[in-house]
């Protein structure tokens, strides 16, 4: 997986001028690079219905966030993005970790959250790209820059 | 006696000054009798709890403009880290709770704690240092010209009597032409953004 400034350098290019964040285990390691990025600049919330919250706020106001969570914070988030996203229609991104990707693909794992991240993006009715596992900071900027030329909400999902 | 809603709106209305005000729930009942101006944002359909940090989105992006989020106690349960993302990430936000003690709009259900959490408390341990606590109309009155002064964020707790009854509060119009009017009113923020 890329490192925290290749990250920062992908989000600049594409012009998001806030990142709302909450790492985990493997996104969790951009923490440094996001922190001292100054542009994006970094909101760190509690949830991630807040997060989603804070960046349909940011959007309505003239900004370009992007949230980075896990896929449990997705699933928590459902209400939220829900109202964000559909009610409100605001061209939120997502870059979203699928915790165990790779062992669950490898059958090494009994996580549950690659059974269900994919089918719940899908309910919910969200456009993804999937990275499954390493990927470079191109194919990272390709990734996102579907659904910021689009103008459209979608979400990145990286097997982790 | 606690004041009631329909006594304290009014006052934030005559502070509100050109702040983004949102409401959400028992408040968006009641404040578009007040002001229906573009820069009044009725937060419905809501996601519950989420006024606040929509509020603090908003703030942060229009930090010259200010925010004022009128947020009920039912709701606030439903995301109190809002408030240390608040305090961490400080914005012209003005958070009034609106504490009835009761789900007003599904029938008047009482709220966990209710009357005896110290939202006050909650507020100022999670690191925000403007905070007041008003229950009197009197002391609202005196207490608002210095609420509304200087740099958010400011939370005040208003404690107002509960009311049954109500009905569940519309929107004064549909979310997208809220969406626009607000979006023109802050310096013609683009709608694709």
């Amino acid at each position: 997986m890329i490192d925290g400034n290749q990250v920062v350098e992908v989000v600049r290019a594409l012009g998001f001028t806030h990142v709302l964040w909450i790492p985990d285990s493997e996104l969790g390691k951009w923490n440094d690079a996001l922190s001292v990025a100054g542009t994006p600049r970094l909101i760190r919330p509690c949830r991630e219905g807040e997060a989603t919250a804070i960046a349909g706020g940011l959007c309505l106001g003239g900004a370009r966030p992007l949230t980075i969570l896990q896929c449990t914070g997705f699933f928590e988030a459902g209400d939220s993005f829900r109202n964000f996203v559909h009610d409100m229609k605001l061209p939120l991104i997502f870059l979203i970790g699928i915790r165990s990707y790779r062992a669950h693909q490898e059958g090494r794992s009994a996580d549950t959250c690659p059974v269900f991240t994919e089918p719940i993006i899908k309910a919910w009715d969200l456009p993804y790209a999937l990275l499954p596992g390493d990927f470079n900071a191109t194919d990272l900027e390709q990734a996102l820059k579907r659904f910021v030329k689009g103008r459209r909400a979608g979400a990145v999902l990286l097997g982790e | 006696m606690p004041m009631t809603l329909d006594e304290a709106l009014p006052i934030v209305a005559t502070q509100r000054g050109d702040r983004i005000v949102i409401t959400t729930m028992s408040s968006a009942g009641v404040w578009p009798k007040l002001s229906d101006a573009p820069l009044d944002f009725t937060y419905i359909p809501s996601s519950m709890g989420q006024g606040p940090s929509l509020g603090l989105g908003l703030a942060t992006a229009q930090p010259e403009r200010g925010v004022i989020v009128l947020c009920g106690d039912g709701s606030l349960l439903m995301n109190l880290g809002c408030l240390v993302t608040i305090s961490q990430h400080p914005a012209n936000l003005w958070l009034l709770l609106i504490d009835n003690g009761l789900y007003e709009v599904t029938g008047g259900q009482p709220v966990a704690g209710a009357r005896r959490t110290d939202y006050a408390a909650l507020a100022r341990a999670a690191g925000i240092s403007r905070v007041y606590t008003v229950s009197e109309k009197a002391d609202l009155e005196k207490a608002a010209t210095e609420i509304f002064a200087g740099a958010g964020p400011v939370f005040v707790w208003l404690r107002v009597e509960g009311r049954l009854g109500q009905k569940t509060p519309a929107a004064p119009r549909p979310m997208a032409e809220q969406i626009r009017r607000l979006r023109e009113a802050i310096n013609g923020v683009k709608s694709e953004w």
